[in-house]
């Protein structure tokens, strides 16, 4: 067993355990839960070290269902490995946090195990049936989340979740199953696919498949006009649970229009990339807009999720115009930096959010106000999320959407410089947005539910600050993320301009 | 290669020696030791098991010149007599002790014994035939529990059963006088001439009698009433096994029997949507777990139509069949296995199952999210190679509404998981000890079947 299986699958081992140890306490399944993270983060981390720049690396291939040519086939390279050190962290801060919990604790820590191997696995994937495994598996997964840890109208929001999210997976293994027919040899091998793309030639199909699988991420990540499953299921999600969900669940649908739409249908996807900047544009300003009006906190991060998505769509449409190949690069470099970055701050606004809502049972803005003042340690921990989810420079939001502009506006073709141009004000509606909520709920007189919120626990305050941190550090020395990432994009660029 | 060899039905043999060894033997026991006859059936489905095992590892043959010896007969041997093996383990609890215990088991056996037949049969009057075995037992077993909603289904069952298998036969006989031959091959041959609209007549007169063993829509009706009404054990085997000798059988029919000059594929696949959407809306306000199980195998018989559909047309539709059969029996199985244990009939009874018995809780999560074709599960890889065969067919529009079809099972099939893992646990129930034992086994076949199932898909 490889050292990346073994990250993949310690998760998943140690949930069984915990799920067949009746005996054991809450505080303890959190504990093991907690070490059991942190061992895996280690090996994620350990395998960064030892990743040697370009290419793919710590592959397994084996067998699987060999008359179709499926095999279970992992390796990272610089799209993954970023993106599994972020789930790997945020949910070792989901555990941290956890330990607050009370309810039905070992079932949670099991399950929340059982989503870190099918969250890991997918980013590790180099087969589209393996990929599709954990795509439907963290549908699976999530959806108990939501159901049975949830607050509000959890048991329709969790239905609602599963079921068009569902409909995503379907469509997305249906344009596999069309990658797969396109190919020849027919071949479910995402490195064989990438090396020679299928449908190459029959421009038809090839564009009925981009559309399957667009529809199927797009779902996912989701993008104006699938969106409508996120807020409900964020908003009535547990804390950890909507961390997790906007974190790391929302970065399949990118990753996979990175790792899959993008290097598999090239033609198509130069062809087509002016939808996918259509829709970034429309993600990026309507999600903003929407949240912008929202009263309920978890509803409007959500939206601003919508908003955040919206900038990689847009960068990633905007790699498929480019002329110049550099700003391409950028494009696509700032995508990720943006998936890692979104995970990190996302993360800990959700976990923030899970404070309010433990001491005062309601997300509502109009009731709170001067929260500062009674607890300045958590206003200043929101502060500090806010602006990071802002983009102010310093922080990693900033790092990722500078580069995403200046990619997308320096791509030379005036569709998407228009596009960049047309996407700009939605960062400055977020910043409005956050400074609205900061000034109502944070600042000013006592609001009615003020009295109730007491400062952060140190379980709460050693979950958000790792990640805040990690934001601060990749706003502050990019350099070491960057290194590991431009390679991988380099690579994609140069896929998807042949 | 046609040869006349009676040790080429060596499976079939063993299981109609079980029947009448376990009949005689039944006869002269008392009522406390019958499970000895069952025994002598369990023994004599596993023989027949081993030399299907051995009979797979040897070329293709015609035996007798009706009864082919090929993958399709090896799967649905295999399947049709592990299932049965299933079943038997899952009636020892429930029967035990029970005035007619062996003629159970006997009964059981010839079904599987004419369920294997009619997969087997290359000839259209050994398919008649087949029919016959496969569906009269099955009769009497709806009707086991002799009591009012038991009558009611076998009833029901009969009369539905008898008025398909004449449409059958007036099919048969329509085919025969147009291809002038009964035999799959010749007759293909003979049909390619005869006049197209006769053709099709006959045809779809022929399938009425297969679609009702498959339990597809036109002759669906009986499927509810008689896993409602019927033994839970009865409605277990009556929804999976002979489904498994009429898809193979029809598949056979599709890419041996029938010309070109028939238009199979889009008559098939509007059966196929049809059986699937209807099974599935009819599901959605069911409170009876048997009744919603019932229209969840209809909709499973819809999306199994799929590759019969693709017969011919598409490489990936044989194995898709194959596995999505295989895969199906040891879901469903599962599924009931677990009524079975819990011995409870409304959804309402398993809230809290999880608190009661974590590990039937999980095998129902496993079997259901099975059903839906939820990844690893056995069922994921069936539908992937249906879905397959039907973009490889062409019929890309069967694909998406079967992938439709699929997301609003889920509704149906949540319906039942959620209040098992949530909520106030319900009433106390005492659990069946070998149900749960089959539920659990199902549970993980379906589950290894998924994982390994390349492993299955080469043998």
């Amino acid at each position: 067993m490889t050292v990346l299986s073994l990250t993949v699958f310690l998760p998943l081992a140690a949930g069984l355990a915990l799920a067949a140890t009746p005996r054991l306490t809450g505080r303890t399944a959190v504990r093991a839960w907690i070490a059991v993270a942190a061992l895996d983060l280690a090996l994620v981390i350990a395998m960064w070290i030892g990743h040697d720049g370009g290419g793919l690396g710590y592959e397994t291939r084996l067998r699987w269902i060999p008359s179709v040519r499926a095999g279970y086939h992992v390796g990272v390279d610089g799209l993954s490995l970023p993106l599994m050190a972020m789930t790997s962290v945020l949910f070792l801060c989901c555990a941290v946090y956890s330990l607050r919990l009370t309810h039905r604790v070992r079932a949670f820590a099991a399950l929340f195990l059982f989503l870190q191997t099918v969250c890991l696995g997918l980013f590790a994937a180099l087969d589209l049936l393996l990929f599709f495994v954990f795509f439907d598996l963290s549908i699976v997964g999530m959806y108990f989340v939501i159901a049975y840890w949830g607050h509000g109208d959890h048991a329709r929001s969790a239905l609602k979740f599963f079921l068009y999210t569902f409909f995503g997976s379907l469509v997305l293994l249906l344009g596999f199953i069309g990658l797969y027919l396109g190919s020849d040899p027919p071949t479910f091998d995402m490195v064989e696919l990438t090396r020679a793309p299928p449908l190459d030639g029959s421009p038809g199909l090839a564009a009925l498949v981009l559309l399957a699988i667009g529809i199927g991420l797009a779902v996912k990540t989701p993008a104006v006009p699938f969106h409508t499953w996120l807020p409900p299921a964020h908003t009535d999600a547990p804390a950890a649970g909507s961390a997790i969900l906007a974190g790391v669940l929302l970065k399949m649908g990118t990753y996979g229009l990175v790792r899959i739409a993008m290097p598999m249908l090239p033609e198509a996807w130069r062809r087509y990339a002016g939808v996918f900047i259509v829709i970034g544009v429309v993600s990026v300003l309507y999600g903003a807009l929407v949240a912008l009006a929202q009263r309920n906190l978890k509803r409007l991060i959500a939206y601003t999720s919508v908003n955040h998505m919206g900038y990689i769509v847009l960068a990633v449409g905007a790699a498929g115009l480019a002329r110049d190949a550099a700003a391409g690069r950028l494009a696509v470099t700032g995508a990720v930096t943006q998936m890692v970055s979104h995970g990190l701050i996302t993360g800990a606004l959700f976990l923030l959010s899970g404070v309010l809502y433990d001491r005062a049972r309601t997300y509502d803005l109009d009731r709170f106000g001067g929260i500062a003042a009674r607890a300045p340690l958590y206003a200043g921990l929101v502060a500090v999320a806010a602006f990071a989810s802002l983009g102010l420079p310093g922080l990693s939001g900033f790092i990722a959407e500078f580069q995403i502009f200046a990619g997308t506006i320096g791509t030379g073709t005036a569709t998407a410089a228009v596009a960049g141009a047309l996407a700009v004000p939605g960062i400055l509606i977020t910043a409005a947005l956050f400074l609205r909520v900061l000034h109502r709920a944070f600042l000013g007189p006592p609001g009615e539910l003020t009295g109730g919120v007491g400062d952060v626990h140190p379980a709460e305050l050693w979950a958000v600050v790792p990640l805040l941190v990690l934001s601060l550090v990749i706003g502050v020395v990019p350099r070491f993320l960057l290194d590991v990432i431009e390679p991988a994009s380099a690579a994609v660029l140069s896929l998807v301009s042949r | 290669m046609m040869r006349e060899n009676p040790a080429d039905l060596a499976p079939e043999l063993c299981v109609l020696a079980g029947a009448v060894l376990g009949l005689l033997t039944g006869i002269f026991l008392p009522r406390a030791r019958q499970w000895i006859a069952a025994v002598i059936c369990a023994a004599a489905l596993v023989a027949g098991l081993a030399f299907t095992v051995i009979a797979s590892r040897r070329p293709d043959l015609m035996a007798f010149g009706a009864f082919a010896v090929d993958p399709l007969t090896h799967l649905t041997r295999g399947v049709v007599l592990g299932a049965t093996v299933l079943v038997l383990g899952l009636a020892a609890g429930p029967l035990r002790g029970h005035a007619r215990e062996t003629e159970f088991s006997v009964l059981i056996l010839l079904a599987a014994l004419g369920t294997v037949t009619l997969g087997a049969s290359s000839d259209l009057l050994v398919l008649v035939a087949a029919y016959l075995l496969a569906s009269i037992p099955g009769y009497a077993l709806a009707g086991f529990g002799k009591d009012a909603p038991g009558t009611e289904a076998a009833l029901k069952y009969y009369l539905m059963g008898a008025f398909m298998g004449i449409f059958m036969l007036a099919g048969v006989t329509l085919l025969y006088g147009l291809g002038r031959a009964t035999s799959y091959e010749p007759l293909r041959q003979g049909l390619a001439a005869a006049p197209g609209a006769a053709v099709t007549v006959g045809t779809v007169a022929l399938l009425a009698g297969l679609l009702f063993k498959a339990g597809a829509v036109p002759a669906h009706y009986w499927i509810p009433d008689v896993t409602e009404g019927a033994p839970p054990v009865v409605a277990a085997f009556v929804t999976t096994v002979p489904k498994i000798g009429a898809f193979t059988a029809l598949f056979r029919l599709a890419a041996e029997a029938l010309p070109s000059t028939v238009d199979r594929p889009s008559l098939i696949a509007t059966i196929a949507t049809v059986t699937m959407t209807l099974g599935n809306l009819a599901a959605f306000g069911q409170d009876n777990v048997r009744r919603l199980l019932a229209y969840s195998t209809i909709s499973q018989a819809g999306y199994l139509l799929v590759p019969v559909a693709m017969a011919g047309r598409a490489a990936l539709a044989e194995p898709a069949l194959l596995f999505y059969l295989a895969a199906y029996a040891v879901t469903n199985l599962g599924a009931f296995a677990i009524v079975v244990a819990a011995g409870r009939d409304t959804i309402a009874a398993y809230t809290g199952l999880a608190r009661r018995s974590p590990a039937l809780a999980l095998a129902l999560a496993v079997c259901l999210l099975g059903l839906v074709g939820t990844p690893p599960t056995a069922v994921f890889v069936g539908k992937l190679l249906m879905f397959g065969s039907a973009l490889q067919g062409g019929y890309a529009w069967l694909a998406v509404v079967a992938a439709l079809n699929s997301v609003a099972s889920v509704f149906y099939y949540l319906r039942w998981i959620v209040p098992a893992f949530g909520g106030p646990s319900g009433p106390p129930v005492t659990l069946h000890r070998g149900a749960q034992a089959v539920a659990y086994t199902a549970a993980t076949a379906s589950l290894a079947l998924g994982v390994a199932g390349g492993i299955a898909l080469t043998v």
